[in-house]
């Protein structure tokens, strides 16, 4: 455990966990969730929990990635509020 | 909504990154037991391979090689392997799923592994089939 690199990937986590609530563009919207899922899959790998980090990166970052963005392609792309 | 695509970069890569990326959710799968991964992510991997190829050769492409019907039977037949490898620990005198006293060298090891697989086969065709029917749904 770094607390320093701990603290940067904390920031970076919750800047993306911010960017993908604020943004209009769902697709967008979409990718920002993956970054999120990208940085707390290294904050797992951090802390020493690296089957946890596994299984974030496989379907957070895979998987649940590919179904929201079929998911918006199936409704529409703009976000009403 | 996934068609054949006419870029000839996508299909090269991805021709030749899938059977990696297969061979990787083996390794994942195998070594589940001593290192970490497991079947949940070997599947899930091994999942994405097939959803890779169908992005770059089209949705049809795929199911001409791996039909739907195919798929729900993978889906039981995993199921199937993990429940029938604990009754079979029943059936041999022991607990539910106590691998202990199955007829093998290496017991333990191979009774987690048959648990693995099991969940790997039943992760992969239900992700595979959840993609097809986002894909298909209207």
């Amino acid at each position: 455990m770094i607390w320093q690199l701990d603290l940067i990937l904390l920031v970076f986590t919750v800047a993306c966990a911010i960017g993908a609530l604020v943004i209009k563009d769902l697709l967008g919207s979409v990718i920002m969730l993956g970054a999120f899922s990208l940085f707390m899959c290294l904050l797992w790998i951090e802390m020493g929990a690296v089957d946890v980090a596994f299984t974030e990166a496989s379907v957070g970052a895979g998987i649940t990635t590919v179904f929201f963005v079929i998911a918006v392609f199936k409704t529409e792309r703009r976000s009403k509020d | 909504m996934i068609h054949e695509q006419e870029s000839i970069v996508i299909k090269t890569v991805a021709r030749l990154l899938v059977p990696f990326i297969q061979l990787f959710a083996l390794y994942v799968i195998m070594h589940g037991h001593s290192s970490p991964g497991g079947g949940f992510q070997g599947g899930v991997i091994l999942a994405a391979s097939f959803i890779l190829l169908s992005i770059a050769y089209g949705l049809d492409e795929v199911k001409r090689r791996f039909s739907i019907k195919a798929l729900t039977v993978l889906t039981s037949a995993g199921v199937f392997l993990y429940a029938g490898t604990g009754v079979l620990c029943l059936l041999l005198g022991e607990n539910f799923l106590d691998y202990g006293v199955l007829p093998v060298v290496e017991p333990r090891g191979m009774g987690m592994l048959a648990i693995e697989i099991g969940v790997g086969i039943t992760v992969m065709a239900a992700m595979v089939s959840i993609f097809h029917d986002l894909l298909d749904f209207e």
